[in-house]
């Protein structure tokens, strides 16, 4: 039984469309989708290989402007950005590596802090390439939400799959092991500066890709959108340590609290644009109760509330 | 056969000479004993040899090869493993995959990691605490676990940083056991120690450094005997 599990959860999420799901309720799945991916890529590098980044919001704008750029400068589909955005956020998190990733700890995040920021004011900045503060308008392929549903369903499986066999394997010992003593990691034989680059560029193509996707669904991208500290790098965070950094399933939980918590703030008067407070103050006590998340700390959830029954 | 050949060298921080001028050999398949008084230098010696720092002047050189330079994961990866005199435990992973990390320096696939990590476990003693997270390891086993990890990499030669400092007397047996066991693997040692009756007993041959200076080399019961010695240990007065 437990073995078809992830069959059956992935058949009942293929399924998912044909109940006839309101577009509102899509629209959510969609972005609980697409915010798993971007936690997971973040949880890669932050949380297996303890590399925190404050700036997912660069590769995740990165992935977006190629596929914005391409449709505007080449009348491209920029569903077209999805395999560019591998090629173009490969090369852009190595050069950025090669710079941030000589730094360790704090001063390492304070250095993604001030690219991902870079970024907005670059793409604000050069208006030939990317329209400036206007941003980029892109025509939508369709109306109906179900196509991306299963685009976006297909990337995530695809990431979840990725990151799973990747900390499964040599590589996320090593990551571990970077985590947790860099110097001990250095005097086993790992080379922490390769494995460091190895796991910004996954963890940033896989961000770009979600950034790709996004230009696809939303229509529209401007800086302050797809470059946000606040509404991309920050939201990033607080979604896998909300849900339990390096855990398979956290990203999945936090972005699924997280959308929810901002759809159900949303619509009460006055308080609309307080999503993120509300947010930060949930992420405060996690922090101090739960402090490897949800998922992480699952069992200490289940002892308290007494469910489970095992150990009453 | 030299093994590892310190040549000359020194080692400034700032205007002090943390190292200078030192020169030995270590011959394949001994024990050499490092010892001296605290701050003597014994080890900024290891981290010369072990790559963290590289040397102000002089090289080291590893089976005829100058390593002096290079990285520690380059001189692991040449056969260079080490243990840290503050253990450095890969905290929340458990036992097991902290030797399982270690054994993919030269597995060629999980399965093989794997093995050699239980086998060297198994050999370190520490089998019954595979899947104990060692942040919740006690210092004795901790100690133990630097060693097996250190191990698990496959050394030609190993340099063991206060291995015994803290144990107690079953520990200490135990662990003399096992630096025996490794010597008869044909992997050669060199031990910094300040345990005396216990370097005393496992070295072939010892090397003296104080204030940043070889002031002798021999056998333990040249050592033993060496009124230089006696006088960076005891003082002065007691020498004469």
């Amino acid at each position: 039984m437990k073995k078809y599990l992830p069959l059956i959860v992935l058949a009942f999420l293929a399924a998912l469309p044909l109940v006839g799901l309101s577009s509102y309720t899509l629209d959510l799945i969609i972005m609980v989708f697409m915010w798993s991916i971007v936690g997971m890529a973040w949880n890669l590098l932050g949380g297996y290989c303890g590399q925190v980044s404050f700036g997912h919001a660069a590769y995740f704008g990165v992935g977006a402007y190629t596929a914005g750029i391409l449709y505007l400068h080449f009348q491209v589909s920029p569903w077209w950005g999805l395999p560019a955005s591998i090629v173009v956020v490969t090369i852009f998190s190595f050069l950025l590596g090669l710079a941030v990733l000589r730094l360790r700890g704090p001063f390492f995040t304070l250095a993604t802090l001030a690219t991902g920021e870079m970024m907005r004011v670059i793409a604000e900045n050069l208006v030939w390439l990317t329209g400036g503060n206007t941003g980029i308008i892109v025509q939508r392929t369709w109306v109906d939400k179900t196509n991306y549903y299963y685009i976006v369903l297909a990337i995530a499986v695809v990431a979840f799959l990725t990151v799973r066999w990747l900390v499964r394997s040599k590589m996320g010992y090593y990551f571990v092991a970077i985590r947790e003593d860099e110097d001990a990691a250095d005097s086993l034989g790992i080379d922490t500066t390769k494995y460091k680059t190895i796991a910004l560029c996954i963890s940033g193509v896989l961000t770009g890709i979600a950034g790709a996707f996004y230009t696809n669904y939303a229509g529209l991208i401007a800086p302050e959108i797809v470059f946000s500290l606040p509404d991309k790098s920050t939201a990033t965070i607080m979604i896998v340590m909300v849900g339990g950094a390096a855990t398979f399933f956290g990203p999945f939980v936090g972005a699924i609290i997280m959308v929810l918590l901002q759809e159900a703030v949303r619509n009460i008067p006055g308080l609309g644009a307080a999503y993120q407070t509300l947010f930060g103050a949930l992420l405060i006590l996690i922090i101090i109760f739960l402090p490897n998340g949800i998922v992480g700390d699952f069992q200490k959830i289940k002892r308290r509330f007494n469910f489970g029954g095992a150990d009453k | 056969m030299s093994l590892l050949e310190i040549r000359n060298v020194s080692k400034f921080f700032g205007g002090l000479a943390a190292t200078s001028n030192v020169s030995f050999i270590i011959q394949r398949g001994e024990i050499l004993g490092l010892i001296g008084p605290n701050g003597a230098g014994k080890t900024t010696l290891f981290n010369i040899v072990d790559g963290f720092y590289s040397p102000t002047k002089g090289q080291v050189l590893f089976k005829d090869q100058v390593i002096s330079g290079f990285k520690p994961h380059q001189i692991c990866k040449l056969g260079i493993a080490r243990t840290f005199q503050v253990v450095k435990p890969l905290q929340r992973m458990s036992v097991l995959d902290n030797v399982i990390t270690s054994a993919f320096l030269r597995a060629k696939n999980k399965a093989e990691a794997l093995e050699v990590a239980m086998e060297t476990l198994r050999f370190t003693g520490l089998e019954q605490d595979k899947d104990v997270i060692s942040r919740g390891l006690p210092l004795g086993k901790r100690k133990k676990l630097e060693i097996a990890r250190a191990l698990a990499t496959q050394p030609e030669l190993l340099l063991l940083d206060e291995s015994f400092a803290g144990l107690n007397h079953s520990e200490l047996n135990e662990s003399i056991e096992i630096i025996r066991n490794i010597k008869a693997r044909g992997i050669t040692i060199m031990i910094i120690e300040h345990h005396m009756k216990v370097i005393m007993s496992i070295s072939d041959r010892i090397v003296v450094i104080n204030y940043g200076q070889k002031i002798a080399e021999g056998t333990p019961l040249e050592i033993r005997n060496n009124p230089l010695v006696i006088e960076a240990y005891l003082g002065e007065q007691h020498g004469a």
